[in-house]
C-alpha cells in the first residue's frame, strides 16, 4: 500500500464514524424531547455530515462513496451504528464518541498530517459536542431516580463498543493507543460527577476489537444503510 | 410621540397594587388605539386591551405550532435524501423549523402564556396549527414542493407580519422570514435539479407540484367574505392583507417560476388577466380545506400521534433536567453559569 492508499482508509474510517452518526442522529428530528433538543441534535448532525463529506472526498466520491458501498465495505466503529434507543442511549454513544473523537482531532490537528486542517475547525465543534453530552450525561445521572437508571443502563449497554477505538488504524497519523489513558480518565470523571459507575464489563464484543473497522457490523446497521441508500440506488447515474 | 408616551405609562392594569378605575381603563384604551393608529409597536409591558392579547396569542401559538409539526413531513426524508448535500440542507431546514418554533414559543411567552400550556392546547386539538402539513410527503420531490410552495405562502403571509404591531411577534417574524426565503430558494432550486434530470425525476417534480398547489392556495384561509378574525385583526393592525389579496399575490408570484421550473400548475382557468393585472385562477375547492380542518385530512391523526408521543416519551428526560436543576440551585455562581450555557446549547 502506498501513503496515499494509508490516508484512504483513514479517511474513509474516520469520515465513516461521522456520516454513520450523523445519520442516526438525524433519525432523532420531529422526535426529541424537548425542543431544544431537536435544534441541538441537529447541529450535531449537521457538524458530522460537514467533517463526512470532507472525509470521504479525500478519498473519492463523497455520494459514491455513502450510497454505493455494501455493509461490508463501510468501515466505521460499531459503537456509532448502534440504534437510537432511548435518550439516555443517546447521550451515552455520544459522550463515549465526543470524548474519543475530541481527543484524536486535538491531536491531528498539531499533527501536521493530512488531517490537521480539517481537525483543526472540527475540534471546536466535537468540543461543543462533548460538552453537550456531558452536561445531558449530569442531568441524567443526577436527576430523578428513573432517569439515574436509565443512564446506568445505557452506558453499560455501550461499553462493550468502546474497545475498538483504541486498535491502530493505518494512515491516521498518530497512536490511537495512547488515546486510551485519556479517554478512560475523562469518560470516568463524567461519570463519578454525574453519580455513576464507570462499568466494568469487558470493552469488546464477541468480534474482536477493531470489527468495524474492517467491515464487520452489527445487524441494525444493514437497514439503516437500505434506508439512507434506496432512494439514490432507484436512479442509477442520475444528478440531485 | 406623545402617543407613545401615554400608552407607554399605562401598564398592566392591576399595575402598583390596584385595580384600574374606569375613566383610567378608557385613558388606557384611547392610548392604545392612538399608538396603534399612528403604526407605533405595543410592547409586552404595555397596556393592551384583553381581546387583542387573546387573539395574539390564539396566532402566535397557531403560527408556533405549525412550526413544529410542519417538522414532520420534511423529517420524513432526512434518513432517505439522495446526496448529502441535499441531507445537509434539509437537515439545516428542519433545524430551523424548530427554532422558529422557538423564537414564537417566547414571543408568546411575553404576552402571559408559556409553552407548556400552549402545548398542551395543540395535544388536546384546542389549537390548531396550518392545515398544510396534514398532507403527506410521499417522494423526495415533495421536500422541493414544500420549500417553494409552502414557504413561500409562508413568506407572503408573513412579510407583512414584520410590520405587525405587537413589538416581539414583528421582531421574530423578520428573523423567520429570512430564513424562510432560503428555504423557498432550496426547494426551488431541488424542484429545478429534478425537472431538468431524467424522466423520472421529472414526473416526479410534477406530481409533487400537482399535490401540492391547491392545498397550498388554502394557506391563506378562507375568501375575505367567510374570514371570522380579519376584521378587527386588520384594525388592530396585526394582519395588514386580506386572505384574498395575499392569494392573488402569490399565485402571481408562483406562474412565472413554474415556467422557470418547466412544470405545469395543475389549473386549467389559471391565465392572464390584462384588465386586473393579475392572473385569474379556478375555485379552489373548499370542501376539502374544511375537511382537513375538522380533522378528516390524510395525516392528522399521524402528524398528532407523533407529536404527543415524543412529548410523552421525552417526560423523564424533562422531569431529570428540572429535578437535576433543583438540586443544583444553591451552587456556586461560576457553577450556575456554566449549567445555563450548557442547558441554553441544550
Ligand atoms: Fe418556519
Ligand atoms: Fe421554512
Amino acid at each position: 500500500m502506498t501513503t496515499t492508499a494509508h490516508t484512504d482508509t483513514a479517511a474513509l474510517a474516520l469520515g465513516d464514524d461521522a456520516l454513520v452518526l450523523s445519520h442516526r442522529l438525524g433519525e432523532w428530528m420531529g422526535h426529541a424531547p424537548v425542543l431544544e433538543e431537536e435544534v441541538a441534535l441537529a447541529n450535531i448532525a449537521l457538524d458530522l455530515l460537514g467533517q463526512a463529506r470532507i472525509l470521504l472526498s479525500m478519498a473519492g466520491d463523497e455520494d459514491d462513496l455513502a450510497y454505493l458501498r455494501e455493509e461490508r465495505a463501510f468501515r466505521n466503529l460499531q459503537l456509532v451504528e448502534q440504534p437510537n434507543g432511548d435518550f439516555a442511549h443517546t447521550i451515552a454513544r455520544q459522550l463515549y464518541f465526543s470524548t474519543y473523537q475530541h481527543l484524536l482531532y486535538d491531536r491531528l490537528a498539531t499533527g501536521g498530517g493530512p488531517f490537521a486542517g480539517l481537525a483543526a475547525k472540527a475540534v471546536k465543534e466535537v468540543a461543543y459536542h462533548r460538552d453537550h453530552a456531558e452536561q445531558w450525561t449530569l442531568r441524567l445521572g443526577d436527576g430523578t431516580d428513573l432517569s439515574h437508571e436509565r443512564m446506568r443502563r445505557a452506558c453499560e449497554a455501550l461499553w462493550r463498543f468502546t474497545g475498538e477505538m483504541f486498535q491502530p488504524l493505518e494512515g491516521v497519523g498518530t497512536d490511537l493507543t495512547g488515546l486510551e489513558t485519556p479517554w478512560l480518565e475523562s469518560v470516568g470523571a463524567v461519570l463519578g460527577r454525574a453519580g455513576l459507575e464507570t462499568p466494568e464489563g469487558p470493552r469488546t464484543g464477541a468480534w474482536r476489537a477493531g470489527a468495524g473497522r474492517q467491515g464487520l457490523h452489527t445487524e441494525p446497521f444493514g437497514r439503516m444503510l437500505a434506508e439512507m441508500q434506496h432512494l439514490h440506488r432507484s436512479h442509477p447515474g442520475a444528478s440531485w | 410621540m406623545a402617543t407613545a408616551a401615554a400608552h407607554r405609562t399605562a401598564r398592566t392594569p392591576g399595575y402598583g397594587g390596584r385595580e384600574a378605575t374606569a375613566g383610567e381603563q378608557d385613558a388606557y384604551q384611547r392610548a392604545f388605539d392612538a399608538a396603534v393608529a399612528a403604526d407605533e409597536r405595543i410592547e409586552p409591558r404595555d397596556w393592551m386591551p384583553e381581546a387583542y392579547r387573546a387573539t395574539l396569542v390564539r396566532q402566535i401559538a397557531q403560527h408556533a405550532h405549525s412550526e413544529i409539526i410542519g417538522m414532520q413531513p420534511e423529517a420524513n426524508w432526512i434518513t432517505r435524501a439522495p446526496s448529502l448535500r441535499r441531507k445537509a440542507i434539509l437537515m439545516a431546514k428542519v433545524q430551523d423549523e424548530a427554532g422558529h418554533g422557538l423564537y414564537l414559543y417566547s414571543a408568546a411567552e411575553t404576552l402571559g402564556t408559556g409553552r407548556e400550556e400552549l402545548l398542551d392546547k395543540l395535544h388536546t386539538g384546542r389549537q390548531k396549527y396550518s392545515s398544510i402539513f396534514n398532507y403527506p410527503t410521499l417522494t423526495w420531490a415533495d421536500v422541493g414542493a414544500i420549500g417553494w410552495l409552502v414557504d413561500g405562502a409562508a413568506i407572503t403571509n408573513q412579510v407583512p407580519l414584520c410590520r405587525c404591531s405587537y413589538g416581539p411577534y414583528a421582531r421574530a417574524m423578520v428573523r423567520v422570514c429570512k430564513e424562510e426565503s432560503f428555504h423557498q430558494r432550496q426547494g426551488y432550486e431541488l424542484l429545478l435539479a429534478l425537472s431538468r434530470g431524467t424522466p423520472e425525476q421529472h414526473a416526479m417534480a410534477q406530481d409533487a407540484v400537482d399535490r401540492w398547489w391547491w392545498p397550498s392556495l388554502m394557506m391563506f384561509g378562507p375568501p375575505d367574505d367567510e374570514s371570522a378574525h380579519s376584521a378587527q385583526s386588520m384594525a388592530w393592525k396585526i394582519k395588514r392583507h386580506s386572505n384574498d389579496e395575499l392569494r392573488q399575490r402569490f399565485v402571481d408570484i408562483c406562474v412565472p417560476q413554474a415556467q422557470s421550473l418547466g412544470l405545469t400548475l395543475p389549473d386549467p382557468d389559471l391565465k392572464w388577466n390584462e384588465e386586473r393585472g393579475h392572473h385569474d385562477f379556478g375555485p379552489i375547492d373548499w370542501t376539502e380545506f374544511k375537511e382537513v380542518l375538522k380533522g378528516n385530512g390524510p395525516c392528522n391523526e399521524q402528524r398528532i400521534t407523533q407529536r404527543t408521543r415524543a412529548h410523552e416519551a421525552g417526560a423523564w428526560v424533562r422531569e431529570a433536567a428540572a429535578a437535576h436543576a433543583a438540586k443544583h440551585s444553591g451552587d456556586s455562581h461560576e457553577n450556575r453559569e456554566s449549567r445555563e450555557t450548557g442547558a441554553k446549547q441544550a
